[in-house]
């Protein structure tokens, strides 16, 4: 009995042996393509831009992998720890650093053509030790979006591209003093905020071959201390203050005279029923913008370099990526052409959308490095202490320094 | 079966376990034996494991956050524990008395352990809100101005022991309520006979039987409260999670966060020698205390 069972096992085994043979067949290139901008929403999107690719290059199919945000990265670190990462998959910029770092992105270089339209800023922000590891796909920024109602009812001046942050402090008291349920800015005290604070200041997070911190400069403290008037102004509600209600949710209340957030809330703010606008951001020693983007890479195992490089390059650059981002309002092309977007200026409110162009000319990337999660844990555990007022401005960029320094050694 | 050797028999024993065991060493025996090793190695996941003796543990000496975090677990552990203990046995007792409406109640108090804590935590969320929740609503009527619990890392830990004990207490409310009434009642009978009132049969006859109940109860929530995890992530706002981050979450975060899986391994190894010599000092002190009926 039990040699009958051994045998009955045995050739289970082998058939399953041979599933993996059948499947095995002659066919088109498959890539995968691995994503977390298109989830559920975009997904249609998407697929309209692989149609067009795989209409052009009929010997190749795009098998398209849309994940969320939140679990992106857990996922693609499990599929690169099991041998198997996808052939082509998207890489936000404060990511990009720690994937390039280490070795396992390919260097598109060859395969990008010399007169793809790319903003030459974005292409470098995906260059790693002079090689191009990713290619830029979308890319956002922050505005100052502003309630012209509530500037209109405190009688101040609509903010214009040469503010400064005490221009903003003054207008903020002004509509503050309009009611105790109106605030007059919102801009949260925490690591995204803090690094372009600090480049508007000229503060440099690092030294030049990033071995040390010089997070705790004098320019770098006065950048914070800026942060936080505005909390010791009582201008900007603090977190219980806010309890739970979004900054987005009070402006679209009405309850909030400027506040400072995403391009991307603009679809959001069309239900606002009152005038508003955007306007450049405000600036301390001089302007820096946001630069938030997203890239796209390759993996350098895959076993089709040139083609996963093609499907870099129209997902990042074709007509028709640009127009169906367009069409849908899914996260602008990081080209260097204004006429690809004459559709998206002409949309209003806001009035003013050519800021958000305008903010290309001063832009900064977050600071990157490998250790980015634990950089901004740091940095966030810090900054929360600085707003419950447990530690000054200075005290708690010094400690920042004690511990990012270890980090960078590393 | 009669007459095959053992050695046949238990190839049998052995084929027909073969499913269960499979699963066990693939999802759980495996894995353990792997995070063993891993606590001497250096991998993000990304490029194969460094070996690096005994760094991670060196490591975890001079790392502020897992003391953070090890406190705040100690603070959740000492706040909720005894707090478990008292809600439930005191439901206990009272269910266990002949009140109209019991089966009600004993099935109300254990619908929050059947809850989701993702659903529960929403609820408490609301409760403890300090601008329009319940509880600031309900202080502010006798002129107290209520903390802002959730929202201050000072006070929201307190409120996620609360939330606990309010959703974990029927659990150990059934376990408490079984060892009350594996109780004769002769024992009762006989004590009234000889003029012992209610509360000398409560502290010389209910309270030494219950014992051996109480014990496991002691132990399944110490240990529960060294794993505590999902009310701690779920509903403290992020500005004041740095005064609640307790153990199980700093691995999480050194595991998916920061891509460090050996020093997340090691972590989750001292988090288990730690219950483990809880758990011994326990059992040691339990003849102390626990009356086992012969």
């Amino acid at each position: 009995m039990f040699r009958k069972m051994l045998g009955l096992g045995l050739v289970i085994a082998l058939l399953l042996g041979l599933i993996p043979a059948a499947q095995a067949q002659e066919g088109p290139v498959v890539l995968r393509y691995a994503n977390f901008t298109a989830g559920e929403d975009r997904a249609e999107e998407l697929d309209q831009i692989i149609a067009a690719f795989e209409a052009e290059n009929p010997n190749i199919q795009i098998e398209p992998y849309n994940m969320p945000f939140g679990d992106y990265f857990t996922m693609l670190q499990a599929d690169f720890a099991g041998g198997e990462p996808p052939d082509v998959f998207e890489l936000n910029y404060e990511n990009f650093v720690a994937f390039a770092a280490n070795d396992v992105l390919l260097d598109l270089s060859e395969y990008v053509s010399a007169d793809a339209p790319y903003y030459p800023q974005a292409l470098a922000a995906f260059q790693y030790q002079d090689k191009q590891f990713a290619l830029p796909e979308t890319f956002s920024t922050v505005v100052l979006f502003y309630n012209k109602d509530l500037f209109d009812q405190a009688g101040v001046a609509y903010p214009t591209d040469d503010w400064t942050w005490a221009d903003a402090l003054e207008a903020a008291k002004a509509i503050r003093a309009l009611g105790p349920d109106i605030w007059g800015i919102y801009s949260p005290i925490q690591f995204w905020e803090f690094y372009k604070r600090a480049a508007q200041n000229n503060c440099q997070f690092f030294n030049e071959d990033k071995t040390e911190s010089l997070i705790n400069a004098p320019e770098c403290v006065e950048a914070l201390q800026v942060m936080v008037s505005l909390l010791e102004e009582d201008v900007m509600p603090d977190p219980a203050e806010q309890a739970g209600v979004s900054n987005s949710e009070m402006f679209v209340a009405g309850q909030l005279g400027m506040d400072l957030t995403g391009i991307w809330m603009m679809p959001a703010y069309q239900e606002a029923e009152f005038n508003w606008d955007i306007a450049l951001e405000p600036g301390l020693a001089r302007k820096a913008y946001h630069f938030f983007s997203n890239g796209i890479a390759v993996s350098t195992t895959t076993e089709h370099p040139a083609e996963a490089a093609a499907w870099a390059q129209f997902m990042t650059s074709s007509q028709t990526a640009v127009e169906v981002r367009l069409a849908a309002d899914w996260e602008l092309p990081t080209l260097n052409d204004m006429s690809l977007f004459e559709s998206y200026l002409a949309l209003t409110p806001p009035d003013n959308r050519e800021a958000v162009f305008q903010s290309l000319e001063a832009p900064v990337p977050p600071p990157t490095i490998a250790k980015q999660s634990e950089m901004q844990d740091i940095f966030d555990e810090l900054l929360n202490a600085v707003i419950a007022g447990e530690l000054d401005p200075e005290t708690a960029l010094n400690m920042a320094k004690e511990q990012i320094d270890p980090l960078l050694a590393q | 079966m009669i007459g095959q050797s053992s050695f046949r028999r238990w190839m049998w024993v052995l084929f027909f376990l073969m499913p269960g065991l499979l699963g066990l060493l693939t999802f759980i025996i495996g894995p353990v034996i792997f995070s063993l090793g891993l606590t001497t190695f250096e991998w993000n996941l990304l490029t194969p494991p460094k070996f690096i003796g005994f760094q991670n543990f060196v490591d975890l000496g001079n790392d502020p956050r897992f003391w953070a975090a090890l406190q705040h677990t100690l603070t959740y552990a000492v706040l909720y524990v005894p707090a478990v203990f008292v809600v439930a046995f005191a439901l206990a007792l009272l269910l266990n008395r002949p009140l109209r409406g019991r089966a009600f109640f004993r099935m109300a108090f254990y619908v929050p352990v059947v809850s989701s804590w993702v659903a529960v935590s929403m609820m408490w969320r609301w409760i403890f809100n300090p601008q329009y929740g319940l509880l600031n609503t309900l202080l502010a009527t006798v002129g107290i101005q209520g903390p802002a619990w959730l929202f201050d890392p000072n006070t929201a830990l307190y409120a996620v022991v609360i939330a606990s004990v309010w959703k974990d207490a029927g659990f150990s409310t059934v376990l408490f309520l079984a060892g009350l009434q594996g109780i004769p009642t002769e024992y009762h009978e006989a004590a009234q006979i000889d003029g012992a009132n209610g509360w000398q049969r409560l502290r010389f006859i209910t309270l030494p039987l219950v014992t051996p109940t109480a014990f496991f109860v002691l132990i399944t929530t110490l240990i529960g409260s060294f794993q505590v995890f999902d009310q701690m992530y779920l509903m403290p706002v992020d500005y004041a999670q740095r005064g609640t981050t307790v153990i199980v979450q700093h691995i999480v975060n050194n595991a998916f966060r920061y891509q460090r899986m050996g020093y997340a391994a090691t972590i989750s190894w001292v988090l288990f020698a730690i219950i483990f010599v809880i758990t011994l000092i326990q059992l040691r002190l339990q003849n102390r205390w626990v009356y086992y009926e012969q």
